[in-house]
């Protein structure tokens, strides 16, 4: 039993959702998004400063979570930050596959140890989309709908 | 305290199957009854043996089998309002769920009565269930939604209740028990009042039904509901008892077949009493069921019932609050056997997931309350809550789940 929980709350997990990292709200930011989880009431505000040529200058979030939705926003706005637009999606894909269980060589270069510290939610279905919330959150700000709901 | 001499739960525990099995490897510990309850052999048989021998359509047919169909299901329709302690049956109406049943009374008797600058009051307990029915008739027909505050312990404050009563109150809805906290609350004084003040009362009684004895006529109350799944009989069937004089002034809900008297293009005219509220084939098998579990608690007695779920409240009180940083939301002095808690700095949802892993199933997240959620200001909370069959080991189990969060969590 404790097998799966250890692996699902590994310490660098913990220690994302006791320390989130970017957990501000720069004030330069360009673009924002309210990502919402009715099921849980978790909330979730990204904000990102984009700049020309679609690179991520800042990341960022706030809000109010389970240890597994803050550590997966935290470690989203770290691996983001210096990318581009449309690598940061790419990334998301792979990531919600990996998160589902649908993806067994999960491959984002560098960052993919680090994600991997998330690939224990697919043994936890109810917890994907706590997994994934900042996720939409953060492609929902690119794409300028301000909203976004797990639902 | 030795349950077994006045109380044998273990001997319920083999009434329901679902005990038998495991989960995750463990015992199965069930504490989230307040969702929705365990079904007993005795309701799985009634069902089983309502569709295998006397299966047929109601209030349709002169052969035999939609006779004894309807004999079932009108026997039903008896035995809930025996329990309830109603007047006549024609004051019983079969919905699919508590929450049809609050939007009956709100868009058919709301909608008949409320006039713009009316007054609809509810309190901060409510589910969610019993807010935004009132919060739709409300926008339609131009009334106010108030809520009435509770204190720190979670307490319904009479006081200010009555100050807020006036002659604009027309619609006064209020839970009988919190699914959220348990706070049980003044029901008898709160339908008085409301009545001296000349409004009508709705009690929900989703939470009560599994817990307690309901008496509809010493309570004098206008409109109660409840609904089927939580007193351990099958999903898809609610009640509302309404006042025989309210509901024969009231328009119908749904417009169908069986709620009619004479159809013509030109005009149809009404059947009389609960039949007007129940269009359409209505949920016969689960009605037949829940007439089952209503039997199956009323053989065991609510006194013995209520004296053993709070004698695991105690203990789960007791229990729980010897754990670092618990905290117990909601202390009201009159509880049913609910507990809602937090943990500092763990989201109840991770709660959730590790003490399901231990064969402890409780309920995490914001209850459908979500009003209740903000006067504690919390976004959510961990629940137990406890039906007849929970036992001591129960709680031992929940304690040492709430335990190995912590250690998980460092
Ligand atoms: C107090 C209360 N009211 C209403 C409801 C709604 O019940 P249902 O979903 O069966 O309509 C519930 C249960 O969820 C409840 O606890």
């Amino acid at each position: 039993m404790l097998d799966d929980l250890r692996e699902l709350y590994q310490e660098v997990i913990l220690d994302h959702s006791k320390n989130p990292r970017n957990f501000r709200h720069p004030e330069d930011a360009n673009h924002e998004a309210h990502g919402y989880n009715p099921l849980c009431g978790d909330t979730v505000n990204v904000y990102l400063k984009l700049g020309h040529n679609g690179l991520i200058e800042d990341a960022a979030f706030e809000g109010k979570g389970c240890a597994i939705s803050l550590a997966s926003a935290s470690m989203m706005t770290d691996i983001i930050k210096g990318k581009t637009e449309s690598e940061a999606r790419q990334i998301f894909d792979g990531f919600q596959k990996l998160v589902k269980g649908e993806e067994n060589d999960f491959d984002a270069g560098e960052d993919t140890e680090r994600l991997m510290m998330l690939a224990g939610v697919k043994e936890f279905p109810m917890r994907v989309k706590c997994a994934t919330l900042a996720w939409h959150a953060m492609t929902s700000a690119m794409d300028d709908k301000n909203e976004v709901s797990t639902e | 305290m030795n349950d077994m001499k006045t109380y044998d739960v273990e001997k319920i525990r083999r009434d329901f199957p679902i005990f038998s099995r495991e989960v995750h490897g463990r015992p199965l510990a069930f504490m989230d009854s307040g969702a929705s309850a365990q079904k007993p052999t005795v309701v799985l048989d009634a069902v089983q043996r309502a569709y295998a021998e006397t299966y047929a359509n109601v209030h349709r047919g002169v052969h035999y089998l939609s006779q004894v169909s309807t004999e079932l299901y009108e026997g039903a329709r008896e035995i809930v309002r025996a329990h309830m302690n109603a007047a006549s049956v024609e004051e019983i109406i079969f919905t699919k769920n508590a929450t049809e049943s609050i939007n009956l009374v709100a868009q058919s008797y709301g909608g008949a009565n409320l006039k713009p600058g009316d007054e609809i009051l509810l309190s901060t307990l409510e589910h969610h269930s019993n807010i935004v029915p009132w919060q739709l008739i409300a926008e339609r027909t131009g009334a106010v939604v108030k809520a009435v505050p509770i204190d720190e312990h979670g307490e319904f404050m009479l006081d200010t209740y009555l100050e807020m009563l006036g002659p604009k109150t027309k619609i006064v809805a209020v839970t009988h028990i919190s699914n959220a906290i348990g706070t049980i609350t003044p029901v008898k004084e709160i339908i008085k009042a409301a009545h001296d003040a000349g409004a009508v009362v709705l009690i929900d009684g989703s939470q009560a039904a599994p817990h307690m004895k309901i008496d509809m006529q010493d309570l004098d109350v206008d409109f109660y509901v409840f609904t089927g799944h939580k007193v351990f009989g099958p999903t898809g069937i609610g009640v509302l008892y309404g006042k025989a004089d309210l509901l024969d002034a009231m328009p119908p809900f749904l417009g169908g077949g069986d709620m009619i008297e004479r159809v013509t293009f030109a005009k149809t005219t009404y059947a009389k009493g609960h039949s007007k509220f129940e269009a359409g084939t209505p949920p016969i098998v689960q009605a037949i069921g829940l007439g089952a579990a209503i039997n199956y608690v009323n053989e065991i007695g609510f006194d013995k019932i209520g004296a053993h779920e709070q004698m695991l409240l105690a203990y789960a009180t007791e229990q729980l609050s010897q754990i670092n940083s618990l905290r117990i939301i909601g202390q009201a002095k009159h509880k049913a056997a609910i507990i809602s808690f937090t943990l500092d700095g763990i989201h109840p949802h991770d709660i959730g997931t590790i003490v399901d892993r231990g064969g402890v199933a409780i309920r995490v997240g914001h209850h459908c309350a979500q009003p209740l959620m903000d006067h504690f200001d919390v976004a959510a909370t961990a629940r137990a809550s406890f039906a007849l069959y929970n036992n001591r080991a129960d709680v031992d189990a929940l304690v040492s789940a709430v335990k190995s969060v912590q250690e998980i969590f460092g």
